[in-house]
């Protein structure tokens, strides 16, 4: 097969190559403790036995891939899930305030969008509003939401949830905006040699040309939105989230922890951006866009 | 006026430009293989304006593409300036003008016709001489400084031809280069051509879907057909070398005309 | 022909003009404005109903002069309001919002007839096109100041602007160092060594197309993972200095880079790369008189992208640990000593200063790919 060919060969090649990269750099990077431990425990080890004890340090510097995949294994598989050691649970409670965050981040960011084609003056006073904004390093505000609205007693999956739809509606606006504008002049022409009303020409017109966009937008939201709740999760020390195991991980120098919440965390987000991919495919082709 | 000197058939040989025998190429496609020429046998002597006429798939864009090396030939052997295409190309023994302008939007004008001199590395001197001699060519003195985006389309095609002209090889190739413009402005720069044409003495191979235009421009008419791509006739013109633009009133060129049809017919050119 | 020319530019008076009317009315009625009636200055309270009253005469003139005075009584109806509330906060009773929203309707009116005009000069309409968002960003910063000060709210969840302001103004010293240390040092370094690491690997996986290949993908993949979490491997590595909060900079902006160049390598029409060919260009002639700049777009694209990525990442990073200095850092303390509005000073600057990168780089942008129609068409 072709994609075999194109694709997966050189994508497993690249990744092999990255696993060695790593394993190397594993063992150079823990090697001066390990040497030091040995120093002062007066064990002398053969190179074989040096590699191997580099490789399965408690709190390496860098953890070796296979004891990353150990540690992701069994805290996803072999735990209960209502265990707060489980990257389900941990992955479950930002998922939750993700998806919350996101759904209200894509209907804010709809209703702006069609507010903004339809309203010459939201265009004019709103629209570079929204395009600067994209120049803010926003989630720097993260933090100060979830403290201040702690101090008035909204906390757990609320002030997350306003992050991620702080940080998705964005994406969605401006695209739904490009989308709506999408349509071509002769299109446009054409519905006015009908005579269609505003109204006709947004829902045969806008709309269908804007549902690409859409999901490519949502796309961004949605990976935008998952960020959201993991840095929603630093500040306050929140108990559970995959942004509490990072920084609980980063306290007690628990590195494979760090590297396993940070797999669960790629886990989700490709699986959430998979999910929306796919959503979007399925809407383009029900509408009879050509399958790429 | 100027006659061609009758050559004899191995002196022919020796100023070819460019000589193709048992010349065929079939592209591997999703749809099976596609016979984009087959067996084509053409020898273009030095000086003559050579037109490419036939609907689209006849290969007519693909043979000057395998002139030009850009394409290599499944079958059959091609020599252009008695070398191997690829050679020929190394030596930078044709210019090449395209369907569109391609200009490089972020190059003036001059700056756009120097580009194939900087990629041959000429001095800088050099450059300069050749360009202000090139746009002089074409009419286009005045607009060195230009970006082409602010040029009408015909201008363009117009520093695109300067630009193939630009470092003096003996060979132009020609793919529809008017194709996109008004019949107006055509008409004008067919003109044009044809003056360059008497003025340089270069061998130009013109790729069109126009019977007029191949026909006020010729010295002769290669008629192709498609599935597969081949030649199916030849046509000598005898116009005279001097050809104002009501020359196509005339029952002389009418007559090439209607033979260019009869072969475009012949071909089945005219059949869906 | 003159007379109807002159009817027809004349605007018919709007919604926005009846409905503040209508609660000015309201408002007068529920007097008075402040719990206290004592400190309910009813000079001061004239003044504001006068401004307004003459914005609503003044709508139904030409667009120009109406927009003007329309401006004119609007602002100078709230700055009055605003004073006002000087000594009564949070006493603000039903009719301080009902002038506020009075106002308010009289801005947008106002805004509605900028954005109807159509200046034939260039200067007016780079004018226009700053005026009208400046107006809305104004109204924002009006109506946080009334309320959070009309209502009391207290000022560890929401400061008004004013005393935000007044932060900054007295913080210099600190916010400079903390600009210092968190961009000038951690974020742009970072984002040179990411966008330089992610521009040469994209020329190598073009020379390579098993490379690209192989990349491609992965680099896809990659932006949509939250690459934010390094972070804490990073201050673990690196330390807490900036070293560490620019080693995420560099592996957030390397992937966006990678895949802009490599798109961008591929932009180049095939026309121009076959006529590149015909002069038996080389590879590298090739890619610096053709690829490279057809590439620009994509490039600068990156570079926009990242200008903002680099501030987020070497914010964030601090949140994992730093020297007593930096903005994250700032942000994560003064957050958790309730110190709000130096929060939000520290915001107001990393806003600026996003801004300031961005602007910094699309002005390059506009320089380099002044061919591009997106940039000489407007």
């Amino acid at each position: 097969m072709d994609s075999l060919r194109d694709k997966i060969i050189p994508v497993t090649t690249i990744l092999l190559g990255l696993v060695a990269v790593w394993y190397v750099a594993a063992v150079f990077m823990n090697a001066p403790f390990q040497r030091d431990l040995d120093r002062r425990g007066n064990v002398t080890r053969t190179t074989l036995e040096f590699v191997q004890a580099t490789l399965s340090q408690p709190k390496p510097t860098l953890p070796a891939p296979h004891q990353v995949a150990a540690n992701f294994f069994e805290n996803t598989f072999l735990r209960k899930i209502t265990s707060n050691r489980s990257l389900v649970y941990h992955s479950w409670v930002t998922l939750s305030s993700t998806l919350v965050g996101f759904l209200f981040g894509t209907a804010l960011g709809i209703a702006i969008a069609v507010g903004i084609v339809h309203l010459k003056s939201l265009d004019r006073s709103l629209m570079p509003w929204i395009i600067a904004s994209q120049t803010i390093p926003i989630l720097a505000i993260a933090p100060m939401i979830i403290v201040v609205l702690a101090a008035v007693n909204v906390t757990g999956l609320i002030p997350k949830a306003l992050i991620s739809t702080y940080l998705s509606f964005f994406p969605v606006a401006v695209g739904m905006v490009k989308g709506l504008r999408s349509p071509e002049i002769m299109h446009l022409d054409l519905m006015h040699t009908y005579n269609a009303s505003a109204n006709q020409i947004f829902w045969k017109l806008r709309v269908p040309a804007s549902v690409p966009f859409l999901f490519a937008s949502m796309k961004v939201a949605v990976a935008a939105s998952l960020v959201g709740a993991i840095v929603g999760e630093l500040p306050t020390g929140a108990v559970a989230g995959i942004g509490s195991k990072l920084l609980a991980g980063s306290y007690y120098s628990q590195t494979i922890d760090i590297w396993a919440a940070l797999v669960a965390g790629s886990v989700v987000a490709a699986l959430l951006v998979a999910l929306v991919g796919l959503a979007g495919k399925i809407v383009e082709r029900a509408m009879g866009a050509q399958p790429a | 006026m100027k006659l061609r000197p009758s050559v004899q058939q191995d002196d022919f040989m020796n100023t070819a430009v460019v000589s193709a025998s048992g010349l065929s190429l079939t592209f591997q496609t999703n749809d099976g293989p596609v016979n984009a020429l087959s067996d084509v046998d053409l020898t273009i002597g030095k000086g003559e304006f050579v037109s490419f006429i036939g609907p689209s798939g006849c290969g007519k864009t693909t043979f000057l593409r395998v002139i030009a090396d850009l394409e290599k030939p499944t079958a059959g052997s091609i020599l252009v300036n008695g070398m191997m295409p690829e050679q020929a190309r190394e030596a930078r023994a044709y210019g090449y003008v395209f369907q569109a302008a391609a200009l490089l939007p972020w190059r003036t004008i001059e700056k756009n016709v120097a580009l194939p001199l900087e990629v041959m590395g000429m001095s800088q001197s050099e450059q300069r001489a050749r360009v202000s001699r090139t746009l002089d060519m074409v009419n286009l003195t005045g607009f060195e400084k230009k970006y082409p985006w602010q040029l009408s389309g015909g201008m363009q095609q117009r520093a695109s031809i300067a630009r193939a002209l630009a470092f003096d090889a003996d060979l132009l190739l020609m793919d529809e280069p008017f194709g996109a413009l008004d019949e107006i402005v055509r008409d004008h720069l067919n003109k044009q051509l044809l003056e360059l044409w008497a003025r340089t003495d270069k061998t130009i191979c013109f790729v069109t879907h126009s019977i007029p235009e191949a026909v006020y421009l010729s010295t002769r008419i290669v008629v192709m057909s498609p599935r597969p791509g081949r030649v199916t006739d030849v046509i000598e013109s005898n116009l005279p070398r001097e050809r104002p633009l009501h020359i196509r009133e005339t029952p002389q060129f009418l007559e090439i005309a209607h033979r260019v049809r009869d072969g475009l017919r012949a071909g089945h050119s005219y059949e869906d | 022909m003159m007379e109807l020319l002159s009817l027809s530019t004349v605007t018919p008076k709007s919604w926005q003009s009846y409905v503040a009317l209508a609660l000015i009315l309201a408002a007068v009625l529920l007097w008075p404005i402040f719990a206290e009636p004592a400190t309910s200055d009813i000079g001061s309270f004239s003044f504001v109903l006068l401004f307004l009253l003459v914005a609503i005469g003044a709508d139904g003139f030409p667009p120009k002069p109406a927009a003007g005075v329309l401006f004119v009584g609007a602002h100078g109806a709230v700055l009055i309001l605003l004073a006002m509330l000087l000594g009564n906060e949070g006493a603000a009773r039903p009719p301080f919002y009902l002038l506020m929203a009075a106002a308010w309707l009289l801005a947008w009116r106002c805004i509605a007839l900028l954005s109807g005009l159509q200046p034939a000069a260039r200067w007016a309409q780079i004018l226009l096109r700053l005026v009208i968002p400046a107006i809305f960003g104004l109204w924002l910063l009006i109506f946080w100041e009334a309320i959070t000060r009309g209502a009391g709210i207290p000022f560890i969840l929401l400061p008004p602007p004013s005393a935000v302001g007044a932060r900054i103004a007295n913080s210099l010293p600190i916010l400079a160092a903390d600009v210092q240390q968190t961009i000038f040092k951690a974020a742009l370094a970072g984002y040179a060594m990411g966008c330089a690491a992610g521009f040469v690997t994209a020329i190598l996986a073009d020379r390579f197309l098993f490379l690209r290949r192989g990349l491609m993908p992965i680099g896809n993949m990659v932006s949509a993972l939250p690459i934010i979490g390094v972070a804490p491997i990073m201050v673990m590595w690196f330390g807490f200095g900036w070293e560490s909060k620019a080693a995420v900079v560099v592996i957030m902006t390397f992937f966006p880079m990678l895949v802009n160049t490599v798109a961008g390598l591929a932009a180049s029409g095939h026309m121009e790369r076959d006529l590149m060919r015909t002069y038996a260009s080389s590879y590298w002639q090739t890619l610096f008189k053709l690829r490279l700049p057809a590439a620009a777009p994509f490039i600068f694209n990156a570079l926009k992208i990242n200008s903002t990525l680099a501030l987020i990442g070497a914010i964030v990073a601090e949140f994992f640990g730093t020297p007593v200095v930096g903005m994250g850092f700032r942000i994560s303390t003064e957050v958790g000593r309730m110190n709000i509005d130096m929060v939000w000073a520290e915001i107001a600057v990393a806003a600026l200063a996003g801004s300031v990168f961005y602007g910094v780089v699309a002005l390059f942008e506009r320089a380099a790919t002044f061919w591009h129609p997106s940039v000489r068409g407007g």
